[in-house]
């Protein structure tokens, strides 16, 4: 299919073919699932390529195929118009192509350097790393990646990490870049980071296959877009320049998606969630809060604003008894229930959505039955005289199946084998459907698309119609600003302030302050200084 | 009772929880652990010595050992890495066997009478050194002048060389050193022989070196075990491996050698008129093993002491969730 070159994409020279990257006819079969349903690719020479798609649309396992991971059924991948067959990823390095996965490939404790040298036949014997620090670091320089190569990987920030995946690829000689999802777990200053380093890398002839749920990214760094729905291409490298969210979120889940929702006015009730002075450690035993007094009243959502690692995690797991509190209290509605046994907080009425979906937030190899009936196998209809009644437990799990449209073969698949948007709804089915007087979200909707984004959006704001106090812990400003009546930002384990939020667009003041408190600017010093101020 | 002779005594005991230590160590930075350290050292100690009474061969003694350790523990690899089964399970089920193995073949070995042994001189200049000297460097086997050297060796294998590293990653990230074209399953495989061929030599080293003759399972008397909690006390470094195994080797020969005399220190010897305090003391290294096994084996404090994050986890491919 001819497509009109964009202008800031190099005109390829006559020898070289008009694409780095072909995948022709690509169908991969998993038991149950077909991944990839004939689906074409093409990537031209110094773009970056959007790939979109719902969850299980098929982006990652298109990608796996070309990075050598897992082997096409059928099916034809070119590169540089020479066909190729790939048996592993060492292969698919090889031909200049380097992914760059969702959960880094990274050894924790060793260095920078050692990570890049990993499996590579230079140094053949002994190690002599100072080096190639001088050559990474080098090399590092060249595309903007700057980190010390003597670091541990433990040492270093997510984004950087997320450099020395770049680098490691950088230095096996990768014209090719594949990112699965490289920003959803970036904070929002490292991805303007993380995007001057992909527009130097195509500067310099490098081409860049991007694979996001978040629109408004694909619109700002992408030169082309292929959208895949239930393993079909809908859209094949269309110029994104002109394409609008709106647009896009149509083409990937084919229907229209609201991307803001209506929202009632507030009705609040009593303070149901009262925390007093929470002071907590991390898991290494340093302070990650220090002092934490926030309130959630009935039927209203209270948004928590706040760079990654702030000390968010400790509190979620402070409130439903995962943690330990050293000093202060958590009452919910009066009663004490911090330093109490989880079940504890469960009995009276807390659900939990956990950050991490696949180990807390469910039991991986266990069904989809199994994992909905968590909150539920202690009381009768479910147990009976300490028995379980599995019949019952199926027919309520499919029950939940349906009311939350749970995309499973069968409710004793494994919840494993289920994408980032049904496990989550797998989770929320459980949690709500205990009718909660408190609900704490944390990242509810991180890795979802767009479609899976709405549906939790609307089930949070049915909560909080029915009257239940719940506590949403997000690093998307925009989703908090969107759905909560209250923001507070936390910053190094304080509150730096409260902020109301009203109905309707939210002013350009009112986000500055939020960005200023979420760096570490308390509230009074923003109202001291002058600044324009709300709440 | 002269201190220096039980030191220069423990120093060769000790040699002999080094080998096993630094074999499972490697295989444990792998992220195989082999709770059949016990069993494959009474494999060694056996097949050493009666190799040498069939051939007159100490040293052909101490390769059989090796290579019939080796090979045994293979059964461990192939049930772990590739059948993917529990590792722990798979180890003592391996010690049993091998027991096994070697009492029945041992059998009538202890009447086998006198060997040659591996050869035992003493270093011209460094024996001259005072107290180090005859500690370290007089009239010793071989074998444990052959443990100096393999300290450090091992130690600069695993830090500082290529295969090294790929050894760490394998044993912290699999995943990653796979994603890499590193094949984890043959380096696990490798590294699990390495562990069962140190395990035969620390047994050759006990038969034709520090206490030759066969005596059936108490040939080790349990040392293999006390090399799998030394592994934990050494978090997973040589260095500390060897300080902790000449440690427990001088602390074996001091527990022996405290009951012979009548007199300590100018009073009635209570470990000798009094035979339980010595089998309280006798068990105190394997009270140590058991107490280091249990924190060990706590997630937190693997890895507050450094324990390879993959170390008892099977390797699986692509597996979604893990
Ligand atoms: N290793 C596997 N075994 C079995 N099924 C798999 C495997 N990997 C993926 N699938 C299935 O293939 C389909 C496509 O999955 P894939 O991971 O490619 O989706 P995706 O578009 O990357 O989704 P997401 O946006 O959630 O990352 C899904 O139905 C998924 O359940
Ligand atoms: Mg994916």
């Amino acid at each position: 299919m001819a497509q009109p070159n964009l202008p800031n994409n190099p005109d390829p020279s006559p020898a070289q073919p008009p694409f780095v990257v072909e995948m022709r006819g690509i169908v991969k079969r998993f038991p149950g699932v077909l991944a990839n349903d004939h689906v074409d690719f093409e990537l031209r020479p110094g773009e970056i390529h959007a790939l979109l798609g719902e969850n299980g649309a098929g982006k990652s396992t298109l990608m796996n195929v070309l990075a050598g991971l897992y082997r096409q059924d059928s099916g034809v991948i070119k590169i540089n118009g020479v066909p190729v067959t790939f048996s592993s990823p060492r292969d698919a390095i090889n031909a200049g192509i380097g992914m760059i996965h969702q959960h880094f490939m990274l050894v924790p404790s060793q260095t920078v350097t050692e990570n890049i040298l990993l499996g590579l036949d230079n140094p053949r014997f002994i190690l002599n790393l100072s080096r190639y620090d001088s050559k990474i670091a080098e090399l590092g320089k060249q595309f903007g990646l700057e980190v010390d190569p003597r670091a541990k990987i433990w040492q270093l920030s997510v984004g950087e990490q997320q450099r020395v995946e770049i680098l490691k690829m950088l230095y096996r000689g990768a014209n090719v870049l594949i990112m699965d999802e490289p920003t959803a777990v970036l904070a929002p200053q490292e991805i303007e980071g993380l995007f001057s380093i992909l527009r130097s890398m195509t500067a310099q002839g490098k081409s860049i296959i991007f694979i996001s749920h978040k629109l408004n990214e694909i619109t700002a760094i992408a030169d082309r877009v292929t959208v895949l729905r239930r393993g079909k291409v809908t859209a094949a490298g269309q110029p994104a320049r002109g394409l609008t969210r709106q647009q896009l979120a149509n083409l990937m889940v084919g229907r229209d998606v609201i991307f803001n929702l209506e929202k009632k006015p507030v009705q609040r009730g009593e303070v149901v969630l009262d925390i007093q002075d929470v002071h907590a450690d991390n898991d290494k035993g340093l302070p990650a809060l220090r002092g934490v007094s926030i309130n959630v009243c009935a039927g209203e959502i209270v948004g928590l604003a706040g760079v990654a690692g702030n000390g968010q995690r400790e509190l979620s797991q402070v409130i439903t008894g995962l943690r330990k509190c050293k000093q202060g209290r958590i009452y919910l509605n009066g009663e004490t229930v911090s330093n109490r046994s989880v079940i504890f907080g469960i009995q009276r009425g807390m659900a939990y959505i956990p950050e991490d979906r696949t180990h807390v937030g469910t039991a991986p190899n266990l069904s989809v039955t199994d994992n909905v009936i968590m909150r539920k196998y202690r009381q009768s209809p479910i147990s009976q005289y300490g028995l379980l009644n599995m019949p019952l437990a199926v027919k309520y799990a499919n029950e939940l199946k349906q009311a939350y449209d749970i995309i499973v073969p069968h409710v004793s698949t494994p919840v494993r084998l289920l994408s980032g948007g049904n496990l989550q709804r797998v989770i929320l089915a459980r949690e709500i459907s205990g009718q909660p007087q408190f609900m704490v979200a944390v990242q509810p909707t991180r890795g979802l698309d767009v479609g899976a984004i709405e549906g939790v959006h609307r089930l949070l704001l049915a909560q909080r119609e029915a009257g239940a106090a719940i506590l949403l812990i997000s690093e998307e400003l925009e989703e908090l600003l969107s759905l909560s009546d209250r923001i507070y930002v936390i910053y190094e384990g304080k509150i730096m302030g409260e902020v109301k939020i009203e109905p309707g667009e939210p002013d350009p003041g009112l986000i500055e302050t939020i960005g200023l408190m979420m760096t570490g600017t308390p509230l009074e010093q923003i109202e001291q200084q002058g600044v324009r101020v709300h709440g | 009772m002269d201190l220096i002779i039980v030191l220069q005594a423990g120093v060769a005991t000790g040699t002999v929880l080094l080998f096993a230590t630094i074999g499972e160590i490697l295989a444990e930075r792998s992220g195989v652990m082999n709770l059949g350290v016990e069993g494959m050292m009474l494999i060694g100690a056996m097949s050493a010595f009666s190799t040498t009474i069939a051939t007159g061969n100490p040293w052909l003694g101490v390769l059989v050992a090796m290579l019939f350790a080796g090979l045994i523990s293979q059964i461990h690899a192939f049930i772990t890495i590739t059948l993917q089964a529990d590792q722990v399970v798979s180890g003592l089920a391996l010690t049993f066997l091998s027991t096994g193995i070697s009492l029945v073949l041992g059998e009538g070995l202890s009447k086998a009478g006198t060997v040659s042994l591996m050869p035992v001189f003493s270093i011209p200049v460094l024996s001259q050194i005072p107290i180090l000297g005859p500690i370290f460097f007089t009239r010793h086997s071989i074998l444990v002048y052959f443990g100096y050297i393999l300290v450090p060796l091992s130690w600069y294998y695993i830090n500082r060389t290529r295969p090294g590293m790929h050894l760490r990653a394998v044993g912290e990230y699999p995943a990653a050193a796979d994603a890499l074209g590193i094949n984890v399953f043959r380096m696990r495989y490798l590294y699990v022989f390495v562990g069962g061929v140190m395990a035969g030599l620390a047994g050759a080293t006990i038969s034709l070196a520090v206490s030759p003759g066969w005596f059936s399972e108490l040939t080790t008397a349990g040392q293999g075990w006390i090399a799998v909690g030394l592994v934990i006390f050494a978090q997973w470094d040589p260095v500390r491996a060897a300080v902790g195994s000449y440690a427990f080797g001088a602390l074996r020969r001091l527990i022996l050698d405290i009951q012979g005399p009548t007199m300590l220190f100018g009073f009635a010897n209570p470990f000798y008129y009094n035979p339980y305090w010595g089998f309280f003391l006798q068990m105190l290294p394997y009270a140590f093993t058991v107490i280091v096994l249990v924190i060990g084996s706590r997630e937190a404090m693997r890895k507050r002491i450094g324990a390879p994050a993959a170390l008892g986890v099977p390797y699986i491919r692509g597996e979604r969730g893990l």
